[in-house]
């Protein structure tokens, strides 16, 4: 397959503008990069629009030289919202995972994929819609283990603004509790 | 420094600070907003000035009048502002004033798709103003060489007197990459030096080389400045006797010093009989590819042309003659493409083109090598 290049690792986050899909993408590529010293790029699309309309943030991993910078076939999917869910899984690996949010997202891919209540669990843990991306991230770290745990959670407080880094850290734990779950489900 | 996830844009941002810019006039345009964002936060602590102009005209009449003045200066823009530009960008070819431009293309034409990237303006970047004239244009392939490319096109705008482009796109703008920047103070970085006194500086000589010094206006030099054809003292002539060695030696100091201007990379394998000549965005695709094709047993060449303007006759030439094809991917419907056709036969060149806003992929480009 043209993507399996060495160890590369194409990851996609998907979701509404203003969902903080890039900026989610931004923390795992500072994981990686800064605090697991992984060769990394970031690259987004988004529309025109301010809010809303369908953003994508990609992050490809590899332990080697990253030539071509976006996803050509995704190893792993975070999605939010149905319209960047639809736009985006497709062209997924075999053996990819995809990762949605359960009360935004009403499909089927035809790769593997887990439900997690990832919007629902942020307004429960943080009291805050805007701590989703942040609960994506554990869960996504949580499953995957792309980059490790130390490192994502180093990245997330490095980002959170301030007054929010304990916010920011219960809604990424609140992530890696949510995978573990899974986990102990399959 | 230490290691930093860095934007393309930002590292345009830093290695203009770095090259001693001190002046950045612009009009946010997406997507090279970044850049007018991070110079109007980090140039006023160092003692720069950065300028929100009323549009893009206005941006490029502001960087030359900054330069004639004795600083260094840039603007960023995107296709539609860099078309505005185009006429003040004659006038500073006209005047030999330094500046550099940097046009993040995004798809047009006209407003076209805002936040996606292209490489359609390559031939805009060559031939956009009218009139014979020098340009030097290049293109980085990452966020690290964002920030080399920067201070090398003040260096050669600085060195040659020459508005300098410094062609990139949404990809390479938007993208974020590793980098740990080397510490300013060891770089090189050329200034303006001007040795003769006021009483006998010649602004527009013919006879002190290909570059005459510029001198700033306002540190005691007297000299007129026009967009007309002019005499060596800057005053407007009709006189064919001036207008010649003028014509003769400005569009000549460049094409006399393609040995420092024109930067290519190349990965050449002795027995190949493809290869691809790319630059900026489409050359990561086509590293991927080459990789891929190799891995597969294919033999084949790449040449990553990182100056786009000159062109690098010579090098292209030179790989044409050592292959059967030449495959040139880009994010337009074939700009480039016509200047390797000119170097290598146009039966030799394979195009890869793709012009809606998303990159080339390496498939495409891998299709091409397997022929």
């Amino acid at each position: 397959m043209i993507s399996s290049l060495a160890d590369r690792i194409e990851i996609s986050l998907v979701g509404k503008g203003g969902q903080g899909m890039i900026l989610a993408g931004m923390i795992l590529a500072e994981a990686a990069s800064i605090y697991d010293h992984k060769n990394t790029v970031q690259t987004q699309t988004y529309g025109p629009e301010a809010r809303g309309g369908a953003s994508k943030s990609e992050v490809v991993i590899s332990s080697g030289e990253i030539d071509h910078p976006e996803v050509i076939n995704a190893d792993i999917l975070v999605a939010l919202s149905q319209e960047a869910c639809d736009k985006y899984s497709p062209g997924m690996k075999e053996d990819s995972l995809s990762i949605l949010d359960e009360e935004n997202i009403d499909c089927t891919p035809a790769t593997p994929f887990v439900r997690v209540p990832i919007t629902r669990l942020a307004l429960e843990t943080t009291g805050r819609v805007i701590t989703a991306n942040t609960v994506a991230l554990g869960v996504l770290v949580g499953l995957t283990e792309v980059v490790s745990r130390q490192s994502i959670e180093k990245a997330v407080l490095a980002r959170a603004p301030r007054g929010t880094r304990q916010l920011n850290r219960s809604a990424l734990l609140k992530g890696f509790e949510a995978a573990e779950a899974l986990k102990m489900h399959t | 420094m230490a290691v930093s996830l860095m934007q393309g844009n930002e590292a345009i941002g830093w290695g203009a600070l770095a090259a001693g810019c001190r002046f950045f006039a612009g009009y946010p345009i997406t997507p090279s907003t970044e850049i007018a964002e991070m110079l109007s936060r980090e140039l006023p602590k160092v003692g720069g000035t950065f300028i929100q102009m009323e549009d893009e005209i206005a941006s490029m009449a502001a960087i030359i009048g900054a330069s004639v003045g004795g600083l260094k200066a840039m603007t960023a823009t995107s296709g539609p502002g860099f078309s505005l530009m185009q006429e003040n960008l004659g006038y500073a070819a006209m005047t030999e004033v330094p500046c550099v431009i940097v046009n993040v293309q995004r798809l047009g034409p006209s407003t076209g798709r805002a936040t996606a990237g292209s490489q359609g303006d390559v031939m805009q970047a060559r031939w956009g103003t009218h009139g014979d004239h020098p340009i030097i244009a290049i293109s980085p392939t990452s966020v690290r060489q964002s920030f080399d490319l920067t201070i090398k096109a003040f260096n050669l705008s600085e060195q040659y007197r020459t508005p300098v482009i410094l062609l990139t796109e949404a990809i390479i703008g938007h993208m974020r990459e590793p980098v740990d920047l080397p510490e300013f103070e060891t770089l090189e970085v050329v200034e303006r030096v001007v040795t003769s006194s006021p009483d006998e500086y010649v602004p527009f000589s013919n006879e002190m080389g290909d570059v005459p010094p510029l001198a700033g206006f306002g540190q005691g030099y007297r000299y007129h400045i026009t967009g007309l054809f002019h005499d060596q003292m800057g005053f407007p002539t009709q006189r064919l006797d001036e207008i010649n060695p003028w014509l003769e030696r400005v569009n000549n100091k460049l094409n006399n010093h393609l040995d420092e201007i024109v930067m290519v990379e190349e990965d050449i394998q002795e027995d190949a009989t493809v290869a691809i000549v790319a630059y900026g965005a489409s050359a990561r695709s086509a590293r991927h590819a080459l990789k891929v094709a190799r891995s597969q047993g294919h033999r084949a060449s790449m040449l990553t042309l990182l100056t786009i303007w000159p062109f690098p006759e010579v090098q292209v030439e030179k790989l044409g003659e050592r292959v059967e094809r030449v495959i040139v991917p880009e994010m337009n419907l074939g700009q480039l493409a016509l200047e390797v056709e000119r170097m290598v036969g146009r039966r030799k060149v394979v195009r890869v083109n793709r012009a809606d806003g998303e990159m080339v992929t390496p498939q495409m480009i891998l299709d091409a090598i397997e022929g």
